[in-house]
């Protein structure tokens, strides 16, 4: 069974060692500004949510892509770009719902690939508020409770 | 350069000129970065005489090549200017996210010199620097003002800024960052408010790259291991903060106790940090590539002190709680959430209030003076309202806001301030852990824990276990610490990391990021530069070893109950050892030779 990835933000410090191990891996050096994997911060109220692409099954990406550049890779269980394909044209990145693809300059459409089936994120997450798991029932029931939190915190803050 | 972003950034404030320049690769492998860097770059521009206040004065914001990277808690940056409280060189270390921030930006330092006429920010997007009118900002504290910088500016911005505090020249104002993280101590805040600037704002794009990726992140992951296996370092501190120390000192004997009349305190565990975790904790929080998560999100529902934010560390609880004869935890919690939105030490202002207290119990002050509020020990709503009194400088407040040196000199009574070079000492108390004293006596910026910390090896057994009664061998041991700290505050990691890893581990990290090899002993040489460099702005500044002391009840009175009971401090069996093997001469001034060892 595929994995997935998984997210706990009643467990995330807001450390960030996600965004730095995710650039990192990707372009060799640390740079939260091309992170696939991004940690939001409510400071007073002591909260952090990080966000990367959900890889949804049914996905606005690959959908609006008019090349099939965006396509899913059934192997990972992932959402794939496939620079060869791509023209550019960042529908993508405005289809996207969770804001998880991006547009890079020059041609390089950013999101997550889960490193190629490990990602480093999880690797270097300190309190594994970052899993990577396979997609069982329980899980989907963490996914559930997340989404759940994540709607009223973004109902929350406007 | 890798490690290093070899660019400095200067802001002239007076004629608001913004300038860049090269990092020197000599100087920064000499010097590493922030604390050092910010110390070299004050000792060559600023006359040690300086009036901390005059345009003359300067900030550096320094990082240090680990910052920015994934190298455990490799959060820090240093604010080193001459400081307000002391009239020693000061620099202030804060976590948070600033120092990697400004790395990204692409800046090893900040340099900022003269003073606005009007207040002012400054806005750093990666290449583009502004001065901005901060004239709606002045009167804001301090999460009002991150929120409205970030509003002006961009949301993802780090903001390091200064609340009313700092405005009004307390002179232990702080800055914070990211609303919850402190250059605490020194009074940088106030350098800050004397020069119109009311925040720094940066958002930086950029990366940070390292010299050998493979190596580094082996060593990462060697370190990152070390401190996760660690009890504080991998559980405790995440588990409890830093106020787990509470009980462990008072079980020593060696927390000070109603203005270090005492070193016990009978009730002392209702603010330590197994109570915080039942009764203010909503869950640990981290730094900029922290692992460890020391930082408590805290709320208080109490009507009476209700609040939300982040504290209180163990020298909070100890300043607020025991020091001030009180074990009320909500109320401690609610002076430290105060004191970040005003933005100032906690440190301090509870040495000071406790002082206040002391005089005020002796009869020195009076009801006249204190505004009607009677500062009796223990009473804690009085001292909620003593730290509102101080951050608006209203009141009984404008006299608290100089320090308990000068509060208690201003009746005559110097003795009832517990201070060596005009800075409040922590929470540790002298007398029971004798290598402490000797390290507050020397350091560099007026009393410190976290210039040397032996209460590692004197109380928690870290690596070692040693005799916190005995005077021998001492010296020795504030040495090392102290030239550790100085370099290990120069590449920029945090001081927990400690709890897990030593000079090994951080030179390798600062080798493999930045190219240039430290072997442990050229990165212990580093640090014993910086603290050397760091002596000598004092003696120019006009300090010397009568500086180096310990207030009068430490060396005579001893402690009168608890485990301690009977200790006095022996500092004149340590300080000779210390200055010989320093390389000092008899008073205090490091030798030809020793300059000559460190190319100073």
């Amino acid at each position: 069974m595929a994995k997935i990835l998984v997210i706990h933000p009643e467990k995330c410090t807001g450390c960030r060692n996600c965004e730095l191990a995710c650039s990192f891996f990707h372009d060799g050096e640390f740079r939260p500004s091309t992170s696939r994997i991004t940690v939001h911060n409510w400071e007073i109220e002591g909260f952090s949510v990080p966000m990367a692409c959900q890889q949804c099954e049914d996905a606005p990406c690959v959908a609006v892509c008019p090349t099939g550049a965006m396509h899913i890779d059934p192997a990972l269980n992932c959402v794939a770009w496939d620079q060869e394909k791509c023209i550019g044209c960042r529908m993508c990145t405005l289809a996207c719902p969770f804001g998880a693809v991006f547009y890079q300059t020059p041609g390089r459409i950013i999101k997550c690939d889960l490193c190629g089936g490990e990602p480093e994120c999880v690797a270097f997450c300190p309190t594994h508020a970052l899993e990577y798991v396979e997609e069982t029932d329980a899980v989907r029931g963490r996914k559930k409770a997340f989404a759940t939190h994540l709607k009223k915190a973004f109902e929350e803050v406007g | 350069m890798t490690g290093w972003t070899g660019t400095i950034l200067r802001v002239n404030l007076s004629d608001s000129t913004v300038t860049k320049e090269p990092l020197d690769p000599a100087l920064a492998k000499r010097f590493i970065g922030g604390r050092g860097l910010g110390t070299k770059i004050m000792f060559d521009e600023v006359p040690p005489t300086t009036d901390p206040f005059s345009p003359d004065n300067k900030l550096v914001f320094a990082p240090g090549p680990l910052s920015g990277t994934f190298a455990p808690s490799a959060s820090h940056f240093d604010i080193v200017t001459k400081g307000p409280l002391t009239g020693t060189i000061a620099a202030s270390s804060s976590g948070g996210s600033f120092g990697p921030i400004l790395k990204y930006a692409g800046y090893d330092a900040l340099i900022v010199e003269g003073k606005a006429e009007r207040p002012v920010y400054i806005w750093i997007k990666d290449d583009s620097v502004e001065i901005r009118d901060a004239e709606e900002l002045w009167g804001k504290q301090t999460p009002e003002t991150t929120e409205a910088v970030r509003a002006a500016t961009d949301e993802e911005a780090s903001v390091a800024c200064i609340g009313p505090a700092g405005e009004k020249l307390v002179l232990f104002a702080n800055v914070m960052n990211e609303c919850n993280r402190a250059a605490g101590r020194t009074g940088v805040g106030a350098v800050m408010g004397s020069k119109n600037l009311k925040a720094v704002a940066v958002r930086g794009t950029g990366g940070v790259q390292v010299a050998d990726p493979s190596a580094f992140r082996e060593a990462v992951m060697t370190a990152r291991q070390m401190i996760q296996a660690h009890p504080v370092g991998g559980t405790g501190l995440r588990v409890y903060g830093t106020d787990v120390l509470v009980n462990i000192l008072n079980d020593t004997g060696g927390l000070p106790t109603r203005n270090f009349q005492d070193g016990y305190f009978p009730t002392a565990g209702k603010v330590g940090g197994e109570a915080l975790t039942e009764n203010v904790l909503v869950r640990p929080r981290g730094c900029h590539s922290c692992i460890i998560s020391c930082g408590r999100a805290s709320e208080v529902t109490n009507p009476k002190f209700a609040g939300r934010g982040e504290g209180p560390e163990y020298e909070t609880a100890w300043a607020f709680g025991p020091d001030c004869g009180i074990d009320c935890l909500d109320a401690v919690t609610k002076a430290n959430f105060l004191c970040n939105e005003f933005g100032m030490d906690t440190i301090t202002l509870g040495s000071t209030i406790a002082c206040a207290m002391h005089m005020y119990e002796d009869g020195i002050l009076t009801l006249e003076d204190t505004d009607g509020i009677p500062l009796t020990f223990g009473h804690a709503e009085a001292l909620v309202e003593m730290v509102r009194k101080t951050g608006t400088r209203e009141g009984f407040g404008d006299k608290l806001a100089l320090g308990s040196y000068r509060l208690a000199e201003s009746y005559g009574h110097p003795e009832y301030s517990m201070t060596v070079k005009m800075q409040e000492m922590p929470a540790y108390d002298p007398r029971a852990i004798q290598g402490i004293g000797l390290e507050y006596a020397t350091s560099n910026r007026g009393a410190c824990h976290v210039r040397g910390y032996t209460i590692a090896v004197e109380v928690l057994g870290n690596p070692v276990k040693i005799d916190k009664d005995a005077t021998e061998g001492k010296a020795q041991w504030v040495i090392t610490f102290q030239n550790l700290t100085a370099a290990l505050d120069a590449s920029g990691a945090c001081l927990f990391t400690t709890f897990g890893i030593g000079a090994d581990e951080l030179a390798t990290l600062v080798s493999t990021a930045t190219g240039v090899e430290y072997s442990t002993e050229e990165f212990m040489k580093a640090g014993e530069r910086i603290w050397n460099l760091e002596r000598l702005f004092n003696l120019k500044a006009g300090l010397g070893a009568a500086d180096d002391t310990l207030p009068e009840r430490m060396l005579k009175d001893p402690i009168k109950t608890g485990p301690s009971k009977g200790c006095v401090s022996h500092l004149d069996q340590m300080l000779p050892d210390y200055y010989q093997l320093r390389g000092w001469d008899e008073s205090g001034v490091p030798t030809e030779e020793k300059r000559g060892q460190l190319s100073l």
